[in-house]
């Protein structure tokens, strides 16, 4: 019962959709006043998702089933990664051996769905948008999974969020040696790819493929989509700070550097154009990756 | 009023459609999400896929080559769809009546909500027109 409880309620979906859609608010609203406009009201981001629920489902000839059941494989697995954080932060107690590896692949699983649905519909911009979402994926994962590698080595090879949090109060966050900023910088960048957000949103540009891998969703898939997004937008910032900056996770705290990492993003967003893929490839496995394997190295040197 | 329907007047997604205008219309349309006059306050956003749409906000007198190609956008878009005539063109063709190329208005063609007439309707005339389609969905209950 606990059980359930944890996974639909607190601290899995319906706490983190709540979190999320309010940050998507922040973003839309920061993003307004930046512009110089008004923006749209806190709720705007709850409506949006309730009007999307009362719309007609449409679904396109091919594939009726896996159309349907892929945006709730990306929702799914986001769910279980704000459940497992979520415990975690309450008490390190919940934590199992290898959950850093489980919460890594659960966290591919979302692009995975998008990449399904939108390959399902056989739209050829949806097709386009899948192929960039697809290559997307391959450019930011080994950035990312090096970073977290830093990690590990900096923790003396423990694979457990919850020995990593003990590590980092007995030695200080590793955000402050310098293979642990370094690894931080490069997560955050490949953060930003896995949110889809400019300047890594070449799958979804709306501006030339109409928003991309989403274009044949309407109505409650559509809905759902967004909802995994708005729980990413809650999850990943908090994957980091139990990595990165996890000394001293008091709730105010942890409320602050939530806040501290959204308006990285959103700066992020804002003043950047968008890449092209073969630009956002060329990135990633370029200077990002060389920037990672430094800061594993230094980590094995113990800086 | 349900839920549905309320929350339908507060997130109106609109897909911009040119069925062969001379683009002032269009441009004036853009200009009601420019900071001057900023209607994502209100919930309303331009969308890229018809499949997200609320609203189809049609600019432009139509001609033999985009009436089929529109009943086509029309039919692929979830219901309930909403449909905006931008622009006297679009309302009742203006100048363009007599044209070999134009077949007939756009209300014989598709169920019209709102018209906005105007050669180019100004940003506050677009935004009236939209608050009396707010005003039409509410009052159906």
């Amino acid at each position: 019962m606990s059980l359930l409880v944890s996974y639909f309620i607190f601290p899995g979906f319906l706490f983190s959709v709540s979190v999320g859609l309010l940050a998507g608010w922040v973003d839309r609203k920061v993003t307004a006043r930046l512009q110089w406009r008004v923006g749209p009201p806190w709720h705007q981001n709850f409506t949006d998702i309730v009007k999307l629920l009362g719309k007609e489902i449409i679904i396109p000839e091919s594939g009726k089933w896996t159309f349907l059941l892929s945006p709730y494989l990306g929702l799914l697995s986001v769910t279980l990664v704000a459940t497992i954080l979520g415990n975690l932060l309450q008490s390190s107690i919940g934590s199992f051996n290898g959950d850093i590896i489980v919460v890594l692949y659960l966290l591919t699983i979302p692009a995975v769905a998008t990449i399904i649905g939108a390959s399902v519909s056989r739209s050829p911009l949806a097709s386009v948008g899948a192929s960039r979402e697809m290559k997307l994926v391959l450019a930011y994962e080994l950035p990312f999974i090096l970073s977290i590698i830093t990690v590990i080595i900096k923790c003396g090879g423990v694979i457990q969020l919850g020995s990593v949090l003990n590590h980092q109060a007995n030695f200080g966050s590793h955000l402050v040696s310098c293979s642990g900023i370094l690894a931080f910088l490069v997560s955050i960048l490949c953060m930003q790819a896995k949110l889809c957000l400019v300047p890594f949103d070449a799958s979804e540009a709306e501006q030339e493929l109409m928003g991309g891998v989403l274009i044949e969703y309407s109505g409650l898939p559509l809905a759902i989509f967004k909802l995994t997004k708005a729980m990413l937008f809650y999850t990943l910032p908090l994957f980091l700070i139990v990595l990165f900056w996890g000394q001293g996770l008091t709730p105010l705290a942890l409320v602050g550097k939530y806040v501290v990492l959204l308006v990285v993003i959103i700066l992020v967003k804002n003043t950047n154009p968008r890449l092209r893929i073969d630009q956002a490839l060329r990135f990633f496995w370029g200077p990002v990756t060389w920037a990672a394997v430094t800061a594993v190295i230094l980590a094995i040197c113990g800086i | 009023m349900d839920l549905r329907l309320k929350a339908l007047t507060k997130s109106i997604w609109v897909f911009h459609l040119s069925a062969g205008s001379c683009n002032n219309c269009d441009i004036e349309t853009l200009d009601c999400f420019t900071p001057r006059f900023d209607v994502e306050r209100f919930g309303i956003q331009l969308i890229g896929s018809v499949r997200h749409a609320d609203v189809i906000l049609i600019t432009g007198a139509m001609n033999r080559k985009s009436v089929p190609r529109m009943k086509k956008i029309y039919a692929q878009a979830p219901k309930p769809c909403l449909i905006v005539a931008c622009g006297i063109c679009a309302c009742s063709q203006h100048m363009f009546r007599d044209s070999y190329n134009v077949c007939e208005p756009l209300d014989k063609i598709l169920p019209v909500d709102v018209y906005i007439p105007g050669c180019p309707p100004k940003p506050e005339a677009i935004i009236s027109g939209i608050v009396k389609l707010l005003t039409k969905i509410r009052s159906k209950k």
